[in-house]
């Protein structure tokens, strides 16, 4: 069984996967990973789990040339917003990485695979989230 | 209370030293700082010592160890790329509250090679190139490509930054590099992260710079001559942005301490004569001009297609060299601008003299996020 890759992206049993934020009900603000106090609002006890949005917009990006070693490249680092709430940052897959290939705003949907074949000391393998322009 | 000056100032040249010690570099520029406030580690009442390579080290401990062990009180930081002005800004508050007359601050740095950053380490599998990138050159290349996706700014106009602060660099001996860097090879040099080429990083380099700090009583005592005024003195952390946690805001801290810097000096950007900000990357220099006010939000890409952020230009900015071409050792940066400032402002900067330079303001960003502002007048 494979593992998620953050404890943001949630594996329900017989579900499809999904992106989890932690949402203020005091303010709207939208955090990944569970806390107390809302850092926009201060509001206590203001935090609830709610499902992401699977659809969004590429909002800014780079394309890395060069990474750690080890790591292949080229790759395009995306940061994007999600419809309904929440910015997420991930690899932009199924787009060449040529500037003049990626739009900004370009509409993309969150796509569940295989974290790349990379898996941990223990052997096991991972679920990860991409980005995939909705054409 | 007393207006907080500058007396000593000065920096070491940076380079690679790999056969020298974090607390050697240190010493090297607090002897240079103190013999250029004429005074001695006996005068001193307080130091202030920012590092970040050795942070839970007693750095500042060590550098006395190297130059005289009186006694004084000695405050290690660290601060992220912000380290320096933060030992620099503590200095300032100590004699701001009436504690100490005259203090030290030392910023200094040995560094790796290679890309900084780190993508989500912990448990599991590495993230990097999984969940995007977070070394430093595709986040500041994304936070540039927000400026690109705001206004339309170009490769060519984030290349010409480093054209720029190349060509000042050729002017200070004591930048890592004097070497002019052509628009084409800046554009044409390896790729890191579009749209930072290798040119458009900053260099790491190993590093010290050191400050003496005097209040006004004691600046008067020992000399004005060569004094500088500190006219403000400003940190920020980041406010909330609604991307935070993906997309680390060097906006918002500048622009909030920008403002607060400016109204602590009763100055508005127009009466600044030259600028040294954080270029840790092409792509944030061109944030900067706008965040510091020095041209409305949008006129950046014109600010340097222009040449107006050029020597001889409305308002020169990073004509060190800045941290592309200078070099940028993190913990002593924040030092290290402010004796460039400091240096135009006494009119000892040479061929890359600032004419007539009378306020200056030097700018640090240390992600995560932490924002120093200093603003420095001529006496």
């Amino acid at each position: 069984m494979s593992l998620p890759v953050v404890d943001y992206l949630k594996l329900p049993e017989g579900e499809d996967p999904y992106l989890e934020g932690h949402k203020c009900s005091e303010c709207g603000s939208i955090f990944l990973g569970a806390r107390n106090v809302c850092s926009n609002c201060f509001a206590r006890d203001s935090i609830e789990a709610v499902k992401l949005g699977t659809t969004g917009k590429l909002y800014s990006y780079s394309i890395v040339f060069r990474s750690f070693p080890g790591i292949e490249v080229p790759y395009i680092s995306a940061i994007v917003d999600l419809d309904g709430g929440g910015t997420i940052k991930g690899n932009l897959i199924g787009c060449e990485p040529d500037p003049e290939k990626i739009e900004f705003d370009m509409p993309v949907e969150v796509v569940f695979d295989d974290a790349l074949g990379r898996k941990d000391k223990d052997g096991n393998s991972y679920i990860s989230y991409f980005f995939k322009p909705i054409s | 209370m007393s207006d907080v000056y500058v007396l000593g100032v000065d920096m070491i040249k940076f380079g690679r030293f790999p056969e020298r010690t974090v607390p050697d570099l240190g010493a090297e520029a607090a002897l240079l700082a103190l013999d250029d406030a004429g005074l001695n580690i006996g005068n001193m009442e307080a130091f202030y010592c920012g590092n970040l390579g050795q942070a839970n080290a007693m750095v500042g401990q060590r550098i006395l160890q190297e130059i005289g062990q009186t006694g004084i009180p000695v405050i290690n930081c660290s601060n992220a790329c912000a380290t320096g002005a933060t030992a620099f800004r503590e200095a300032w508050t100590s004699i701001k509250a009436g504690l100490y007359d005259v203090v030290l601050a030392v910023g200094v740095e040995q560094m790796g090679t290679g890309l900084l950053g780190g993508a989500g380490g912990g448990a599991g599998i590495p993230k990097e190139g999984l969940l995007g990138s977070g070394t430093m050159p595709a986040v500041f290349a994304e936070a540039g490509m927000e400026h690109a996706r705001q206004y339309g700014t170009t490769f060519e106009q984030f290349a010409k930054i480093s054209v720029k602060n190349h060509h000042h660099s050729t002017m200070n001996p004591k930048a890592r590099y004097q070497i002019e860097t052509p628009l084409e090879e800046v554009m044409n040099a390896e790729m890191i992260s579009y749209p930072n080429t290798k040119l458009m990083c900053s260099v790491n380099v190993d590093g010290a710079a050191a400050a003496v700090l005097v209040s006004e009583k004691k600046a008067k005592e020992l000399g004005m001559q060569r004094a500088v005024r500190i006219k403000a003195s400003v940190m920020t952390s980041d406010p909330y942005q609604e991307r935070d946690l993906v997309m680390p805001d060097v906006n918002s801290c500048t622009r909030k301490a920008a403002a607060e810097a400016y109204e602590m000096a009763g100055l508005d950007s127009s009466d600044v004569d030259l600028v040294e900000l954080h270029d840790c990357f092409a792509t944030a220099e061109m944030l900067h001009y706008e965040n510091l006010g020095l041209c409305k939000d949008g006129e950046a890409g014109r600010l340097i297609d222009e040449g107006e952020v050029e020597l001889g230009g409305r308002i020169p900015v990073n004509v060190s060299g800045g941290l592309l071409s200078k070099g940028h050792p993190l913990g002593a940066t924040g030092i290290a601008n402010i004796y460039e400032v400091c240096t135009h402002l006494r009119g000892e900067a040479g061929e890359r003299q600032v004419e007539n330079a009378k306020i200056g303001m030097t700018h640090v960003i240390g992600l995560g996020s932490a924002c120093g502002i200093h603003i420095l007048e001529k006496v």
